[in-house]
């Protein structure tokens, strides 16, 4: 990979998005060849806010590479709290660590935070932003379940608020998929994100339900909507329910149909889909451990 | 145009007037350029002149200063369709149309109270100007009406 830092999947071409995966698909092959790669390294971790699940497996990525790691500690006891600029706490820990990872509750946190650090930095998620490493593990569970091209992928849930559907939206633009959105109204995709969808050529088309799209998918990615988006909890209830699956409902869909969740979920898909050979939603988060080790041995660098 | 229209803003000597200015925009052209009196200098306004080409427009003439491209193009986000006129010894010595610029830097404030930028960082504003907006080059937010409002007053 050309780039310094990863800030968001838009700066991924396709080439890029192989190398990763490639790179990923070695490693979750012979996790052994690559485990003394980068002893002494240590990567920073800049959580501003709690993610225990993205956390850890940046963490478990980097010791796995033979590498270690060093974080701020939780939020209300650092610096933080006394009032320190995001832009000095990263030029400080940039002393300490090879990379870092950031994770803030602000858009545009990671772009502005690059600014100031010559370490290669990852975005793990800037508010409503982007969360590139997400996507990445998306691409490669699809890749390794249906395939990149010839992709029918429907999208479904919150896709206003959703950053990885966003990020997952862009990266895909690079390969021949057809994106069906399927939301209420009023949690449709921002007109941003549409617009740029567009201006990438993209094939996107909007749906208020899965009925119509089910049979021609063969990814179906499932977000969650959450409950405390809607002012009135009636209107919620009336929304909520459309957008869940359990196994009944995926006898309409293609044998194939892989279903993907960025986790954690709580009522949108049914326990018992995940006896069906369609889910593919634990498998998805455990390839986040390969496809980070790939992305931080390409962006620290293969020297040791 | 009549002369006695013109004369509803009296001429300059040396500095810049800003022509076709979309009507009720002058005091933002202002406020972009930084310019509010404080530093004594001589400014003039027309607000709502009948203008052949525009209905009404706006017309600003700065006493002393010669803009700068920057300045100028940055114009071109609130007055697309005005012409700068330099006038040395009363005289028009040079005469252009704004162009948008590919960034402006700086000048205006991003509306997302989420962004990065609206936080007490050391980090200037960056937006990208869009055939029909502006974008912020942080959060990705697209502005495309009320841009004046953005300006950092
Ligand atoms: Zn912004």
């Amino acid at each position: 990979m050309c780039h310094e830092h990863l800030i968001t999947s838009k700066q991924l071409s396709r080439a890029d998005i192989e190398q990763v995966l490639d790179r990923a698909a070695e490693i979750a092959a012979d996790p052994d060849a690559v485990a003394g790669r980068h002893v002494g390294t240590l990567l920073g971790l800049l959580f501003f806010e709690p993610s225990t699940r993205t956390k850890m497996s940046f963490e478990t990525a980097m010791k796995r590479l033979g590498g270690d790691v060093v974080d701020m500690g939780s939020i209300e006891s650092s610096s933080v709290t006394k009032g320190e600029s995001l832009a000095d706490t990263v030029r400080v820990i940039e002393g300490y660590a090879d990379a870092l990872v950031l994770r803030h509750p602000k858009q545009g946190s990671a772009t502005m935070a690059s600014e100031f650090v010559d370490v290669p930095l990852v975005n793990a998620g800037d508010g409503a932003g982007h969360h590139p490493t997400q996507t990445l593990l998306d691409l490669y569970t699809i890749r390794e379940s249906a395939g990149l091209d010839d992709l029918t992928i429907g999208i479904m849930g919150d896709l206003k608020y959703g950053r990885t559907v966003h990020s997952l939206a862009y990266a895909l633009t690079n390969f021949d998929a057809q994106q069906h959105f399927i939301s209420p109204e009023s949690l449709r995709l921002p007109r941003e994100v549409v617009y740029d969808l567009h201006q990438e050529g993209a094939s996107v088309r909007e749906h208020d339900g899965l009925e119509a799209v089910l049979p021609s998918l063969d990814v179906l990615y499932v977000t969650r909507i959450q409950r405390e988006r809607f002012p009135d909890e009636n209107e919620y209830q009336q929304v909520a329910g459309e957008y869940q699956i359990d196994a009944a409902d995926l006898e309409a869909a293609n044998d194939d149909l892989t279903v993907m969740h960025p986790l954690p979920r709580v009522d949108e898909i049914a326990p018992d889909v995940d006896e069906t050979s369609h889910a593919a939603y634990f498998e998805q988060a455990h390839n986040g451990v390969p496809v980070r080790m790939a992305l931080l041995d390409l962006l620290i660098g293969g020297s040791q | 145009m009549s002369a006695d229209h013109e004369l509803r803003v009296s001429k300059i000597r040396n500095g810049t007037v800003i022509d076709h200015v979309h009507g009720g925009q002058a005091l933002n052209v202002l406020t972009i350029l930084g310019i509010d009196g404080s530093e004594g200098e001589e400014v003039s306004v027309g607000i709502n002149v009948p203008s052949d080409r525009l209905a009404r427009k706006d017309i600003v003439k700065v006493e002393g200063r010669e803009l700068s491209q920057d300045e100028v193009d940055v114009l071109s986000l609130i007055a697309p369709d005005a012409t700068i006129n330099i006038v040395r010894e009363y005289d028009v010595v040079e005469k252009h149309r704004v162009e948008r610029p590919a960034v402006v830097d700086g000048v205006l404030s991003c509306p997302n109270p989420n962004c990065i930028t609206t936080d007490s960082e050391p980090v200037t504003s960056t937006f990208d100007v869009l055939d029909d907006g502006v974008r912020c080059a942080y959060c990705e937010t697209i502005v495309r009406e009320d841009i004046a409002d953005l300006i950092d007053g």
